[in-house]
């Protein structure tokens, strides 16, 4: 075989592996929009489940599920950059930093339904919180954690040094360094890496399952204390626990959660264009 | 003659893996002269001069011996403030590095952080030290651009106009000319000759001939020691020792 046609070969087999990956992702989308478009509506969006659910809107699942995801940002955004901080710009280079990056990394891959039981277990019985918002968002961003610090170290390791040393000789502290030039240049991966956190927890169902989660709870919480319902568990179970369910509002109900998520990452790269547009180096 | 401004007394530097950096080095910096620091890579040039203004504290595992005096005060004496140091001891990098701000940014970042928050006082630093470093009649229409749009040698002449702003007392050059061209190299040679007044100026400078044009002092380095210092006009004409004469005369190096 010649060399041409072996390179061609190649080609083809690559552009086919990517094909292979991109075709299912349209398919899933395309086929939720067809089969869910025909149920939204203002009704279904901003009305109370009615019916056993099998009539009227999403609304307490969709504030839920907004809730949630602020109550994962507030806890997990901060605490995970200062960690991240740590780890880029503070610690050195010891046995114990690289068993908490080795920790970070194998939190990441640790199965959702675990951090689920591990939150009902310390959130929920241990704290006392009860099933609520805050026990919810809490163990929503525990899980959300190795991503945000990952990332947010990744894009501070990325500045480069020169910089720092630059700075350093102005007469700067080491926080004046990272507070002034380091997170600055960082910050659009930063943002990256914790919208993309958040965005997977927006979506979970088994961390929520045993912590806040309500079946069915056709009202607003009243307070971070308050059960709530939220989008991917009710999905779970206008699919799978509620006989004679109108497929299009399964269907509708996938789509909003598939919106709500898209457009969260739809954001995050608006912001890591827009950055990098301004980048001076 | 005058009081040095930086006193070296016995200096050796170890490095983490045991590799001697520099060995028992007594040296007077004086003040209002230009002192070049010359010799083959390697020999601790640079590391000497990162010991003035303590930026090898970032270097972890370091260790030295000695006594490195700035105006008779021990500098590595626990209590020092670094910050201020650094700020007495201002450095040029060999690769300009513009922060990423704006031109303007750059100059005040320093004297800012140092506690200077008045306008007027912060304009008029910009204004002479970007006069003094040979830049202002080229930036002064846009000092609020980003740095990073200046040319390389407009970059260096802006990384020396952002120390001397710190107003320092002495200023540290490593090559700081190694990436110019010739004409930008003359003009930061030229500024140099007009900083000296004011400053005290240790440079690394990035060839033999740079050393023999800018030196009121020249101090051979080799191999981490000091082999011979002196008034530049004797020590490039009349070297005693055999190994700075070969390397001046370009025998190696």
């Amino acid at each position: 075989m010649s060399r041409q046609l072996r390179q061609q070969l190649g080609f083809t087999l690559l552009g086919l592996a990517t094909t292979i990956v991109v075709l299912p992702i349209l398919l899933l989308v395309g086929y939720i929009l067809v089969q869910g478009a025909s149920a939204i509506s203002w009704e279904f969006i901003t009305a109370m489940p009615r019916e056993g659910m099998r009539a009227g809107g999403i609304w307490p699942a969709l504030v839920g599920t907004v809730l949630l995801t602020l109550g994962t940002a507030i806890f997990a955004v901060p605490v995970g950059i200062a960690v991240a901080i740590y780890l880029a710009e503070y610690a050195h280079d010891t046995s114990l930093t690289r068993l908490i990056r080795l920790a970070i990394i194998n939190l990441a891959g640790v199965p959702s339904v675990v951090y689920g039981l591990f939150g009902l277990g310390l959130f929920v019985i241990f704290l006392r919180l009860g099933t609520s918002i805050l026990a919810g968002s809490l163990t929503l961003a525990i899980m959300t954690l190795p991503v945000i610090i990952s990332t947010a170290e990744e894009a501070l390791r990325a500045v480069p040094q020169s910089f720092r040393i630059v700075s350093l000789s102005l007469g700067a502290t080491q926080w004046q360094t990272v507070r002034r030039v380091v997170l600055p240049q960082a910050l659009p991966g930063i943002l990256t890496g914790v919208i993309l956190g958040l965005e997977r927890a927006a979506g979970e169902t088994a961390p929520i399952l045993f912590t806040v989660a309500a079946f069915f709870l056709p009202r607003l919480p009243r307070s971070i204390f308050d059960q709530t319902m939220a989008l991917p568990y009710h999905l779970f179970v206008i699919s799978t626990q509620v006989p004679g369910m109108p497929l299009r509002i399964q269907y509708g109900t996938a789509l909003v959660l598939l919106a709500f998520v898209l457009s969260m990452n739809a954001l995050a790269t608006v912001i890591r264009s827009h950055f990098r547009r301004r980048r001076q180096w | 003659m005058r009081e040095p401004k930086f006193l070296l007394e016995n200096v050796s530097y170890i490095y983490e893996d045991g590799a001697r950096a520099l060995h028992d080095i007594s040296l007077c910096i004086y003040p209002h002269k230009i002192t070049a620091i010359f010799g083959p890579a390697g020999g601790g040039k640079s590391t000497l001069l990162r010991l003035l203004n303590r930026l090898n504290d970032l270097v972890p595992g370091r260790h030295l011996e000695g006594r490195v005096l700035l105006d008779g005060e021990d500098i590595y004496a626990p209590g020092v403030d670094v910050h201020a140091l650094r700020r007495r001891v201002g450095m040029v990098f060999a690769t300009p590095v513009p922060l990423p701000m704006s031109i303007r940014r750059n100059l005040t970042y320093g004297p800012e952080l140092a506690g200077v928050r008045d306008r007027a006082r912060l304009d008029e630093l910009v204004e002479r030290s970007l006069r003094a470093a040979a830049l202002w009649d080229e930036v002064k229409d846009r000092l609020d651009e980003p740095a990073s749009a200046l040319s390389g040698g407009q970059q260096q002449r802006l990384c020396l106009a952002r120390t001397l702003a710190l107003e320092p007392e002495v200023i540290l050059l490593d090559e700081p000319t190694s990436g110019l061209d010739p004409i930008s190299t003359a003009k930061v040679e030229a500024s140099l000759q007009e900083l000296k007044r004011r400053y005290t100026i240790v440079i690394v400078p990035h060839s033999v001939q740079q050393a023999a044009r800018v030196a009121d002092h020249a101090v051979f380095m080799l191999q981490g020691e000091l082999v011979e210092e002196g008034p530049g006009e004797l020590l490039f004409t009349r070297p005693h020792d055999q190994r700075t004469e070969d390397y001046i005369t370009g025998r190696f190096g």
